[in-house]
């Protein structure tokens, strides 16, 4: 494959198939036109109608709120599963891995289904809570996921060496471990918040009346409302995500100074 | 002795937020989806009391074997074709200088991080009766007005590599960044020609990436259900789809239970092939990437 092109002109293909949607879309957004068939002019008009729906605001309210409690408390549990992956080998630990693990891969309309499904033999009431729950519940594998892989990186003879100048187990792991490891749990917690704020089919099959999240309205908006306010609203929240993207990659670097 | 039991206590405090968790939400909820499969449906869309073989009767539907191969078609489909775009794709990124590489990672990590229903209805715009593409098509003379680029399994399936293909190059680029590329050249120095090399000496040096990557298209294109909701029509529905009709559509929760369960099967096989061949932990391709 020395001389061949093949790789680099396949790399360019993937990259115009991931990015021509997307520039259509978000050029669709400034389109005065209805259908974006035709340029009829540059005009914010969709922006503008985006202001004064209320419903969106709402939805984007109940997301926020959910993606912060979820975020905190996966944050929390998908760390301390890293730490005992990582230091740990036994039987127990490979069964923990495995149900760290399969969430990743599994299918999410099943993980939906099954919440849908136990929530309703509990009796519990759908809407808001059951949405954390059901959130918490993926994030936790991904935190486990980044901060595992930042673990194994990890150059544990500082950890020792504290251990050696009479720091016990818990000393060493909060205040030598941890303060290392902050970028990388802020990375896994970014993409916790970023999974849940995009989350539709798992928060679909838990959501109750009154907790429709932004995804779900998105989601009806694209099957019965008006095509130019989803491409607005769907420009404003592409801008969001460069934004996350751009901070996780710079706690990255952050940790490569280290 | 007391040291052994202290470490013992560490390990139990640790695991046991992750764990309890998970195995309260979600492996009892499998659990209980295998269960309600033999429940009978209330007409009020609730689950009725005691056992039944109804709604595992009422699976034998004309219309599901259908559905079910087109599923398992599809998912074949996407996963091979994000595996042929991902691994010149990982390739190209690995021997690319540290700049190149950095920037193209950051291309493909944006599309992993965006809203998933967005990527699909920017699709729906592209293809919109009245949007570019058709326009472009019809004034090229290779479309006729009445052809609708839209709600069709072709469809379908070209969305499902999009929205999967990020899943596929992160895992292959992860395990090509590792590879040793004087192997290469040392194959070819013996006189093995580009392709031989390639498919001999590169594909099995990265095939942990691979796998990570055929795994984590196909299972869950198997359940893909938004995708075709989307851009499909009646003619590409796949098993997700009817989960979801018979959940909100019918709320008949018993008859989606029993398709998830069927479902559920379906995933575990490659599953449970994947993780045994891939050994113990830790030796997996990261399946998430964010930086070389």
């Amino acid at each position: 494959m020395k001389h061949s092109r093949l790789p680099l002109l396949t790399t360019l293909l993937v990259l115009i198939f991931f990015y021509l949607p997307i520039v259509v879309l978000v050029v669709n957004s400034f389109n005065a036109s209805r259908f974006g068939g035709t340029w009829e002019g540059f005009s914010l008009k969709w922006y503008a109608q985006l202001w004064s729906q209320d419903e969106i605001w709402q939805s984007l309210r109940n997301t926020l709120f959910i993606a912060f409690g979820a975020t905190a408390v996966a944050t929390v549990f998908g760390t301390t599963a890293a730490f005992a992956l990582h230091r740990f080998s036994s039987r127990l630990q490979r069964f923990h891995y495995t149900l760290i693990y399969t969430p990743l891969v599994v299918p999410e309309i099943l993980m939906g289904m099954s919440l849908l499904l136990l929530f309703v033999a509990l009796g519990a009431q759908l809407g808001l809570f059951t949405i954390f729950l059901a959130h918490v519940t993926f994030c936790i594998s991904y935190v486990a996921m980044v901060v595992l892989a930042r673990l194994q990186d990890f150059d544990f003879s500082i950890v020792e060496a504290a251990q050696d100048l009479g720091a016990g187990w818990w000393t060493a792991a909060w205040r030598v471990l941890l303060p290392l490891l902050a970028p990388g749990i802020a990375a896994g917690a970014l993409l916790a918040f970023t999974l849940s704020i995009d989350d539709f089919v798992i928060s679909f099959f838990v959501a109750g009346p009154g907790s429709t999240t932004l995804p779900i309205r998105i989601y009806s908006m694209i099957k019965h409302g008006s095509p130019p306010l989803i491409n607005a609203l769907s420009t404003l929240l592409l801008l969001v995500t460069f934004v996350l993207v751009w901070l996780s990659q710079r706690l990255t670097e952050e940790k490569n100074q280290t | 002795m007391k040291q052994a039991h202290k470490i013992k206590g560490h390990e139990l405090l640790v695991t046991a937020p992750s764990f309890l968790w998970l195995a309260l939400l979600f492996l009892i909820p499998t659990f209980i989806v295998f269960a309600i499969a033999f429940k009978p449906a209330t007409p009020l869309g609730g689950i009725g009391a005691g056992w039944s073989l109804d709604t595992l009767r009422s699976l034998s539907n004309p219309n599901y074997p259908a559905i079910i191969w087109r599923t398992i078609w599809l998912s074949f489909a996407t996963t091979a074709l994000c595996i042929a775009l991902a691994v010149p794709t990982g390739y190209f990124m690995a021997k690319a200088s540290r700049k190149v590489r950095q920037f193209l990672l950051l291309l493909i990590i944006i599309p992993f991080w965006t809203s998933f229903l967005i990527r699909i209805f920017a699709w729906k715009v592209l293809l919109h009766p009245d949007g570019p593409v058709k326009r472009a098509l019809v004034f090229l003379q290779l479309a006729e007005e009445s052809t609708s680029l839209l709600y069709n399994a072709g469809t379908v399936l070209l969305v499902m590599v999009y929205t999967y293909l990020p899943f596929a190059v992160l895992p292959i680029y992860a395990a090509a960044e590792k590879f040793d590329f004087r192997l290469i050249e040392a194959a070819r120095d013996l006189g093995a020609k580009s392709l031989r090399a390639f498919f001999t000496v590169f594909l099995p040096g990265i095939r942990r990436g691979l796998m990570t990557a055929i795994l984590v298209v196909f299972i869950p294109s198997l359940g893909s259900y938004v995708i075709p909701d989307i851009v499909g029509g009646p003619n590409s529905e796949m098993i997700g789809n009817k989960i979801a009709q018979r959940t909100f559509t019918d709320r008949n929760l018993p008859h989606a239970s029993a398709l998830s369960a069927f479902l559920t099967l379906a995933v575990m096989a490659p599953l449970v092939a994947m993780l045994f061949l891939q050994g113990r932990r830790g030796k997996q391709a990261p399946l998430i990437q964010e930086d070389a």
